[in-house]
């Protein structure tokens, strides 16, 4: 029987926040790799060239299909035999980048998607070129739409880094599986890495629903 | 590939379809019980199903299976990999659905409700009589994409050494050395999976819509909606070019 010893905890926090401070690198990381991306496959959808649309369309349907787990081991296995080495943890923010910005793309999707049509008449009649119309009058738009969106997804890829974990990346879950590992006692570290998920978490959602409020009115 | 290699991959698919379906089948109950309890009448019972969710959608799923394999068995229970992993999916993507069960009952038109108290109704009649047949269509497209989410869910088990198809991949991976042929098949065979979890879904949704008069959502061939249409009503919301 098992019981709860706040010694214990004292000394392993140092180890689990060390593990917290890589899992939030890897979460800011991963969600800049994601917001890029997820950009770039928005914009190729939206080409109207069935040459661009058609393979994009399939491979972000894959990717969003298939799991995380398994595409961070083929990241992790596969790209050494294939000649490119990165370090755990950059393999890591590749695949939460990737996984993720295939929901991201449908984020801005939307997000463009709702910029009113007069604003694509009104860059016509101004006679602004594509590129322009696209830099200056829809993003700006879509993006202040889309954040309360995208924010939802960076607090869904802090919950789905432990899966990192897997891949050798020392992050909360690693730290306290290696501490459980050698002292037999995995209740106090797991669960408090299972609360500091909530900790941080929960708050930042509260925040991001009062960003929503402020940014669309 | 060879042979006795395929029946490998194929006796994780079966695990990772069983783990999928209890996973559900109990992410379902919580998901009906809880989201009916934020509905409720009473303020505690609103505020600990409030706290269920809360906890629940903010911790990891990974973090939770873990601990009810490593930590929980500290407390005198054991429980068998298959059972943590159906556990910590079903508690967690239970949380998820109760939001998206609560979202479909508020949004059944309130006339109906008061139509049902109007004939006195008794509160239980009223929510299966009335509320729920009109919601549970509305429910079908977001329980899809949980259902997905679920399955990407099901290859965490791996990490407990239960043998479903992202364990079977690397028990492949550790005998052959060909990691991309391996990891290359098993995710198109969760995209298979995917994509007739998908056509079931769809069919669930046309049937239920069909009994209500109304039609299905458009979507594409292999694709499933997102979650983007909370975003598509706040956008319309903000109205205009601010």
């Amino acid at each position: 029987m098992n019981t709860w010893s706040w010694d214990y905890v004292g000394e392993i926090m140092p180890q689990l926040l060390h593990g917290l401070w890589i899992t939030v690198q890897a979460t800011i990381y991963g969600s800049l790799v994601s917001f890029a991306l997820g950009l770039v496959w928005a914009l190729a959808l939206r080409s109207g060239n069935r040459w661009v649309t058609w393979p994009v369309s399939v491979v972000v349907e894959f990717i969003r299909n298939t799991p995380l787990l398994v595409q961070l081991f083929f990241l992790f296995f596969v790209l050494p035999s294939w000649g490119v080495t990165f370090g755990p943890l950059t393999t890591g923010v590749i695949g939460l980048g990737l996984h993720y910005s295939t929901y991201t793309a449908e984020v801005y999707r939307a997000g463009i998607d709702a910029v009113p049509a007069g604003q694509w008449e009104a860059a016509t009649a101004l006679s602004l070129p594509r590129r322009r119309t696209w830099t200056a009058v829809i993003l700006p738009q879509a993006f202040r739409r889309v954040v309360p969106a995208l924010g939802n997804y960076v607090i869904a890829m802090f919950k789905d880094t432990p899966m990192l974990s897997a891949i050798t990346v020392t992050d909360m879950l690693f730290e306290a599986n290696s501490i459980g590992a050698t002292t037999f006692d995995y209740m106090e570290p797991i669960t408090i890495v299972g609360v500091l998920f909530v900790v941080i978490s929960y708050p930042t959602s509260l925040l991001l629903r009062v960003l929503e409020r402020r940014l669309v009115r | 590939m060879t042979g006795p290699l395929w029946q490998l991959f194929f006796e994780g698919v079966w695990v990772t379809v069983q783990l999928m379906i209890y996973s559900a089948l109990l992410a379902g109950t919580v998901a009906f019980g809880i989201g009916m309890a934020r509905t409720s009448r009473h303020k505690p019972v609103r505020f600990l199903a409030g706290v269920y969710v809360e906890f629940f959608r903010g911790t990891s799923a990974l973090v939770l299976m873990f601990w009810l394999f490593f930590a929980l068995p500290l407390l005198g229970w054991q429980l068998a990999g298959m059972w943590a992993g159906t556990l910590a999916l079903g508690l967690s993507y239970g949380a998820y659905g109760s939001e998206v069960v609560r979202g479909a009952i508020q949004s059944v038109a309130p006339a109906q409700r008061e139509a049902a108290i109007a004939l006195s109704f008794s509160p239980w009649q009223r929510m299966r009589k009335v509320i729920l047949p009109q919601a549970v269509p509305e429910m079908m497209p977001p329980f899809n994409n949980l259902l997905i989410e679920l399955l990407k869910g099901t290859a965490l088990a791996s990490l407990l050494s239960i043998g479903e198809l992202t364990f079977q991949a690397k028990l492949a991976r550790l005998s052959t050395g060909e990691s991309a042929q391996v990891y290359g098949i098993i995710l198109v065979m969760y995209f298979v999976i995917a994509f007739v979890v998908t056509r079931v879904m769809r069919l669930l949704e046309r049937r239920a819509k069909a009994s209500i008069g109304q039609k299905p959502e458009k979507a594409g061939w292999f694709s499933r909606k997102l979650p983007v249409e909370e975003l598509e009503t706040q956008i319309a919301a903000a109205g205009g070019n601010r």
